[in-house]
């Protein structure tokens, strides 16, 4: 047990927060918005040139080789600046490790350079009219185009975060017409340029046009736009909800940094007298401490070479639900005036995605009680 | 970093687990229910003999003092152990609180060596209550108030007695209300839901007793030890109980099918695992905080604690209620682990308290105050 950071390792947290204090840009407009998109590009790119975009990453696709602590120490120091939601994480968090583990080399030089740089921005086009939850309906096909030697891809691909303003999708389709549910499914890369593809952007809950549900009309992908084999798609993409539902897409960081500034709410308001609402902010604090702790043992076992597997549901219905509490609790220390617009709000609102996106938490409890507790499916 | 035990400490708690898997199974919980027809004390005492020559009884005195000299890191492993077997015996009270206290105040050679040798069993309460578990079984008492903020010896300007501190008056005519040892004979015993933990009540106004002549910093320690001990005992009664009720939704057949095929039943038990596995890490790192000496250790123990009293009462509970009614019976073993989850989620401080604990650390409370 040794719960300290080497001086190499704080060293690096020293300098990234004297990089960030210095350059975290504040009172951007959503990056849910097409102008406010534009901005957190800006950012992006800045972090990009100052190697700060991808930093678990290899050199010379724009990291810093940083190992997993180093990458945990990051995502504090980011959150705790205050700098804006990350406009390219399902790209860098979601994509990237799929590529890392599944992607042929010349994909990974191809793809995942523009990608750190934020010249290509990638969404994930999972669910479908008919498939949410039971991802395994998809029905969006691929059929075999062996003259030009790719697939034309046609189907319907929807709730897709960002996708209006993104430049690329990734997601599942059915190579194998007499399959059925996980099997026969390839994962393949479109560009949304591609000729057959139409976006069409819409609002969600907080009025933000951050869903997409994008079109496709035989569009052709060239081979190499497959990404881990034909046919395999499905336990490629267990790997990326892996990622999204674990540690990757929230990093304790971001909890610990709400609760904080949950606390710093409560102070203000006073809530000395009132322990009923006190005892909620602790409880708020204490699940974001919680979290962190429970990333740090998880973490470890990954550096020891474990692998995460199902328990990276346990991870996503925790933050999902603590995201929830925390930013109810803030809302009512708040008062009437919790239904303005502002900081506030708009997590509140967010909040309420999490135990909706990357798998309903009702999914996850299954998972759980499955693949964890080894409960029988059927 | 690396949050997770060491080789040595998995190693330690495994022996132990492997112990007691051997030694105190269900029956052996049974035994330890002193008045019932299957009590039997020498049983019991067997597996605390075997604890003590495995050197868990010793491993928080010093080597110099003839224990292993484990710190808390080592201790709560093993501690969890103690509450994945439901050990009738004050284990966390004896090897935890009092022998590393006892061994730090002179004068108490006597009953550190007997403690070492496996012959002192000490029930102990600090939090003011005078109720005290194992107090029936126990070779000698401790009790008073060590909780952080109360009036302690030496401290006059808490001199002056305040609703709800239940110290003790300082046998020497000193000020404050420190801790005493007692006598066992001077608790009178009391029927308990669990009656393994077999409580005496002792009257905390006046009468004997000897004042334990340690300052409020040691007096603290030993009160966080005992939040600790008692924290790291609910997550390994949990593990039980969470395996019970797993094993049992897959045996039991309602509707056709195996129970633990409903989605109901699924959820209840992700929640209860959920909850589990997100408060046993908080008790290692709170080992780790004690270990280091760190500004924020009775932050840390609060928040384990808080953690694992909400998770124990929410897994038994669930365990409980996927059962159904065979586990409201007192022929199944469930009520032996969940009885012991029930006294033990608020002993030491409940979960609201150990909370108020953190508020204040926090800065959300008036100055000073707990509540």
């Amino acid at each position: 047990m040794d719960l300290t950071y080497t001086e190499e390792e704080e060293a690096f947290r020293a300098q990234a927060r004297a990089w960030l204090a210095e350059n975290v840009p504040h009172g951007l407009a959503s990056g849910d918005t097409a102008e406010g998109f534009a901005q957190h590009l800006e950012w992006e790119r800045k972090l990009y040139e100052a190697r700060w975009a991808v930093v678990s990453w290899p050199q010379e696709y724009g990291g810093r080789d940083a190992s997993i602590w180093e990458w945990l120490i990051f995502e504090e120091e980011y959150y705790r600046a205050g700098a804006p939601m990350r406009v390219t994480q399902n790209g860098i968090f979601l994509l990237a490790p799929t590529i890392f583990e599944f992607g042929t080399r010349a994909q990974q030089d191809r793809i995942l350079p523009r990608m750190a740089a934020g010249l290509d921005l990638w969404c994930q086009g999972w669910s479908e009219p008919g498939a949410g939850s039971d991802l395994a309906a998809t029905k969006a096909r691929a059929v075999r185009d062996e003259e030009r030697g790719g697939w034309r891809l046609t189907g319907q691909k929807t709730w897709t975060t960002r996708g209006a303003f993104c430049t690329h999708m990734f997601g599942l389709f059915r190579t194998d017409p007499e399959s059925e549910r996980h099997r026969g499914l390839t994962y393949f890369m479109v560009p949304l340029d591609t000729p057959g593809v139409t976006v069409r952007g819409f609002g969600r809950l907080d009025g933000d046009e951050g869903f997409a549900e994008v079109f496709l009309e035989d569009a052709f992908v060239p081979d190499d736009a497959v990404l881990g084999g034909v046919d395999r798609g499905w336990s490629v993409a267990m790997a990326t909800t892996g990622s999204e539902r674990g540690l990757t897409l929230r990093s304790p960081g971001r909890f610990l940094s709400a609760a904080e500034r949950l606390v710093e709410l409560a102070r203000e308001r006073g809530v000395a007298g009132d322990t009923l609402a006190r005892d909620r902010v602790v409880r708020a604090w204490i699940d974001a401490e919680a979290y962190q702790l429970f990333t740090l043992q998880q973490v470890t076992e990954i550096a020891a070479g474990a692998a995460t597997g199902a328990r990276s549901s346990l991870n996503k219905l925790f933050w999902s639900e603590l995201d929830v509490r925390l930013h109810r609790t803030a809302l009512d220390l708040l008062g009437p005036e919790a239904e303005l617009d502002g900081p506030w709000s708009r997590g509140f609102l967010f909040a309420l995605a999490g135990p909706i996106y990357a798998g309903t938490n009702e999914i996850q409890r299954n998972i759980v009680a499955e693949r964890v507790l080894g409960l029988p499916r059927k | 970093m690396r949050f997770a035990l060491t080789s040595d400490q998995a190693a330690l708690r495994e022996a132990v687990r492997d112990l007691l898997r051997a030694e105190c199974p269900p029956a052996a919980v049974r035994a330890g229910w002193p008045g019932e027809p299957e009590a039997d004390p020498a049983r019991v005492r067997s597996i605390w003999s075997q604890l003590t020559e495995m050197g868990v009884v010793g491993a928080a005195v010093p080597e110099e003092a003839g224990g292993l000299g484990l710190d808390a890191c080592a201790i709560v492993g093993m501690l969890e152990e103690a509450g994945r077997a439901a050990l009738p015996l004050p284990i966390v009270e004896t090897a935890f609180v009092a022998a590393p206290l006892l061994a730090e105040t002179s004068g108490h050679g006597d009953s550190v060596e007997r403690l070492l040798g496996g012959d002192l069993l000490v029930g102990a309460a600090l939090d003011g209550s005078g109720l005290v578990p194992y107090a029936t079984v126990a070779d000698l008492l401790l009790v008073g108030d060590a909780r952080p903020g109360a009036a302690q010896p030496g401290e006059p300007e808490d001199g002056e007695r305040r609703a709800g501190d239940g110290g003790r008056p300082r046998r020497d005519g000193g000020e404050g209300f420190g801790v005493v040892l007692l006598d066992p004979g001077e608790a009178t015993a009391v029927a308990a839901v669990d009656g393994a933990r077999a409580p005496g009540r002792v009257d905390l106004a006046g009468g004997d007793g000897t004042p334990l002549d340690v300052d409020a910093a040691a007096l603290g320690r030993a009160w966080e030890r005992g939040v600790l001990g008692s924290a790291a005992q609910l997550v390994g009664l949990s593990r039980t109980l969470l395996a019970m009720a797993v094993d049992y939704v897959q045996e039991r057949r309602q509707f056709g099918v195996a129970i633990g095929t409903f989605q109901a039943v699924k959820h209840h038990l992700a929640n209860a695992l959920l909850a589990l596995e997100f408060a046993a890490p908080a008790v290692l790192r709170a080992a780790w905080s004690l270990d280091e000496g760190s500004p924020h250790a009775g932050r840390d123990v609060a928040m384990a604690k808080a953690l694992a009293s909400d998770a124990a009462e929410q897994v038994a509970a669930t365990a409980l209620q996927v059962h159904g009614a065979i586990a409201y019976t007192v022929e199944y073993d469930l009520h032996l682990f969940a009885k012991r989850v029930w006294a033990g989620s608020r002993a030491w401080g409940d979960a609201d308290w150990q909370r108020a604990r953190i508020a204040a650390a926090l800065g959300l409370t008036r100055e000073g105050a707990l509540r």
